[in-house]
């Protein structure tokens, strides 16, 4: 079993070179579909062998780690020395997210096999698809930091490529660009992070690092700098607050990218890398107290702006960095496992939610505007059930898989001795917002009256190819939770043994609840359920409301519908001055009067002294017998004078 | 007996005049003549220091210097003599084609 591990990684990696080399030759759409979702499935299915194999095992084998080859190694032996080699570690939260991501991912290319039929690109789309696994699987199963980090530029990579999909349209290259941007920013925080990690612990290994780390103290400032610098790379993986402008605009891209990318996978590596280095930041509870606020800050910024959005893919892309806000909320409270579980179960509903609103919008011939929608359950009843079912995932309706994950988190946020009361008012008012924002998205898409010109557009039913994976994460959402129920939690065993160290330096108890915990879980469920029978009762029966409510504060609907004004306030202060400062300073004064003048300079002065040198050769061969003559002069008055 | 002193400087003599005439003078036919002087020194030379130390080298080279000058006039005046064709008069400031 641990021989077959790199082949987790290598399936991917085929695919890409496969279709990335011979997809433009190939004719057949199947087979491009096949090749391209088949290795994804191949990975899917090692990875739950692997699985399997290791809930047979006891806990002390879960965790190994599996060499490949040396990747990069200097001065070995002497104190300096730095290795990273390309190995990986399997343990109970790498195969946990393994098989998340190449489980939804395998259901996402079967279903882009429809959504994606007839495009120019498809082979282009599914060799990129093929190739973001791989660096995901990358960055969730390395067993050192540089690794991981080549993971983590990979899907930020496969991020510019797949959201630009459509390059002959201006705004999504300029969206592929932003995020790739936006990432950067991110990335270069956790650069200086892993130098920071280097000089002090002298490796960048897991298990080096983090068997140095368990020997010092809580409070370390050095290790508070390493949490601090890595997370801001999370801010831009993960698009919190203030790097979370590119998800929106990566919404250009092909909706099942948005599935994948933006949605289940890439945005949850911020997630999965506070999780991983769940010691270290147990180490450094100001950081956990960022994290915490940080995330529900963007939990419940980003519910308020989906209120009013009118783009279906937007609601859904505020709805998930809202949730990615959850999930580092509960990082934030250190309760790991619950932040994890919410990342599996988001990642089923959310997936879900966005292949639904694909196939509307396949339905609809590419409209994406809501209030062009209405009254689409007669005609896309499959569509309209899976979404139904995401959207009670997501509210935090018992039993479905939203209910426990969310609820574990605030429970932590309310209980631990890292949280408070208020992170866990703020969190039921954001999964109040979550609730109304998510059943006005389905009332005003599904039901109700058509707003648009029926007799003109026949929306039709997605290809099988299309509903199957709806209904396969349907069945998801309804049943994931019950891996993750209260005092009797299955994921949070399982993943136990890996936050132990953190726990331990955090002397973390487990709260018994008792009534409390019950209460607060019914004035959530309560508050939610509100919320959805709101939503119905304004967007069914009385949606004059939402039009006053906007006649009479039009400059608080504005600044919502604009996403309080946060691009252009970038724009102005940051983009503007370095495009200015570029444009004046560096392009004009620098490159052009310095650079420029030094070269062109120096080759104007040997053009000047080639010109007066050229006024030797007068043509005249008497003026050179003159020199000729001179020169015998010279010599000889020379010699005699010696 | 004439001192050697005197054929030197005669030779030399003869040699500046020559330069002189090579570099001032303006009528290609005037400057081969100079050239011829400037041999013609350089024999003098030759045969004085051959008679002083009465050794025969130096008035065998006498003979080569005169066959090469002999043979360096022919072909020079052949070079005029095409240049005159071309360019209808021997004045060497007119002749300035290989110039920048």
């Amino acid at each position: 079993m641990v021989a077959y591990t790199p082949l987790l990684v290598v399936f991917p990696l085929l695919g890409f070179l496969v279709l990335g080399l011979f997809g433009s030759r190939m004719k057949n759409e199947k087979l491009i579909g096949i090749l391209g979702s088949g290795v994804v499935g191949a990975s899917f299915f090692l990875a739950s062998a692997m699985f399997i194999h290791m809930l047979g095992s006891e806990p002390e084998q879960r965790s190994y780690v599996v060499p490949v080859f040396t990747w990069l190694s200097a001065f070995t032996g002497t104190p300096g020395s730095f290795t990273a080699n390309i190995a990986y570690q399997i343990d109970q939260l790498s195969i946990l997210m393994t098989l998340v991501v190449t489980g939804v991912g395998f259901l996402i290319h079967v279903y882009s096999i429809g959504y994606m039929h007839g495009d120019r690109g498809f082979w282009r789309f599914f060799s990129y698809m093929d190739l973001f696994i791989f660096a995901m699987l990358n960055l969730v199963l390395a067993d050192n930091f540089l690794l991981m980090f080549l993971g983590w530029e990979g899907v930020g990579l496969c991020s510019y490529l797949l959201i630009g999909f459509w390059y002959e349209k201006k705004f999504t290259g300029d969206a592929a660009k932003k995020a790739f941007i936006v990432n950067r920013i991110g990335d270069f925080g956790f650069i200086l992070g892993m130098l920071l990690i280097f000089t002090t612990f002298g490796s960048l290994n897991f298990g080096s690092v983090f068997s140095g780390a368990s020997m010092l103290a809580v409070g370390n400032t050095t290790v508070l700098w390493i949490t601090l610098l890595l997370f801001v790379g999370a801010m831009g993986k993960s698009a919190q607050i203030p790097l979370y402008v590119w998800l929106p605009d990566a919404m250009a891209g092909p909706t099942p990218v948005s599935a994948l990318i933006h949605a289940a996978t890439m945005v949850t590596a911020g997630v999965y890398m506070v999780a991983r280095c769940s010691i270290l930041y147990a180490l450094a509870p100001v950081t956990l107290e960022v994290v915490a606020i940080i995330g529900v800050v963007t939990a419940v910024f980003a519910a308020t702006i989906g209120l009013v959005q009118n783009d279906i893919k937007k609601v859904l892309a505020y709805s998930t960095i809202s949730q990615l806000g959850y999930m580092f909320l509960a990082m934030g409270v250190a309760a790991f496992g619950a932040g994890i579980f919410h990342l599996m179960t988001h990642a089923f509903f959310k997936a879900l939610l966005f292949l639904g609103s694909g196939a509307v919008i396949h339905a609809m011939h590419d409209e994406q505007d809501i209030q062009k929608m209405g009254g689409l359950k007669e005609y896309l009843p499959v569509t309209y059930k899976t979404f139904l079912i995401g959207a009670i995932a997501i509210a935090g309706i018992p039993p479905f898989a939203g209910f426990f994950s969310k609820d574990e988190i605030l429970w932590n946020a309310f209980s631990s001795e890292h949280g408070s009361w208020i992170l866990w008012l703020l969190g039921v008012f954001g999964a109040a917002m979550t609730a109304f924002y998510m059943f006005r998205l389905v009332t005003l898409t599904f039901e109700g009256e058509k707003r648009f010109d029926h007799h003109r557009i026949h929306p039709h039913e997605a290809p099988k190819t299309m509903t199957v994976p709806l209904i396969i994460l349907a069945v998801l959402s309804v049943v994931g939770g019950f891996v993750g129920i209260p005092h009797a939690s299955v994921i949070e065993h399982w993943l136990d043994p890996v936050f132990t160290p953190a726990q331990y330096k955090l002397l973390a108890e487990e709260h018994a609840g008792g009534l409390l915990e019950y209460l607060l879980m019914a004035v959530s469920v309560a508050i939610a359920t509100a919320g959805i029978y709101l939503a119905r009762w304004v967007y069914l029966q009385r949606s004059e409301i939402t039009v006053s409510l906007a006649k009479r504060y039009p400059r608080l609907y504005r600044t919502l519908a604009n996403n309080y004004y946060v691009d252009e306030i970038y724009d102005a202060a940051i983009v503007d001055p370095i495009v200015k400062s570029s444009d004046e300073i560096l392009w004009k004064v620098i490159d052009v009067a310095f650079i420029d003048g030094a070269v062109n300079g120096s080759a104007k002065l040997i053009a000047n002294i080639g010109q007066s040198l050229r006024r030797l050769q007068s043509g005249v061969a008497q003026s050179y017998a003159v020199v000729f003559v001179g020169g015998i002069f010279f010599v000889i008055t020379w010699l005699l004078l010696k | 007996m004439v001192p050697l002193q005197a054929y030197l400087i005669l030779s030399a003599i003869m040699f500046i005049i020559g330069a002189l005439g090579v570099v001032a003078r303006r009528n290609a036919i005037i400057v081969f003549m100079s050239i011829e002087l400037m041999l013609n020194a350089v024999n003098v030379s030759l045969v004085a220091f051959s008679a002083f130390f009465g050794d025969a080298t130096g008035q065998a080279l006498v003979f080569f210097v005169m066959t090469v000058a002999a043979a360096e006039a022919a072909v020079g005046l052949a070079i005029v003599i095409a240049l005159f064709r071309r360019k209808q008069t021997v004045n060497l400031d007119e002749i300035n084609i290989l110039k920048w």
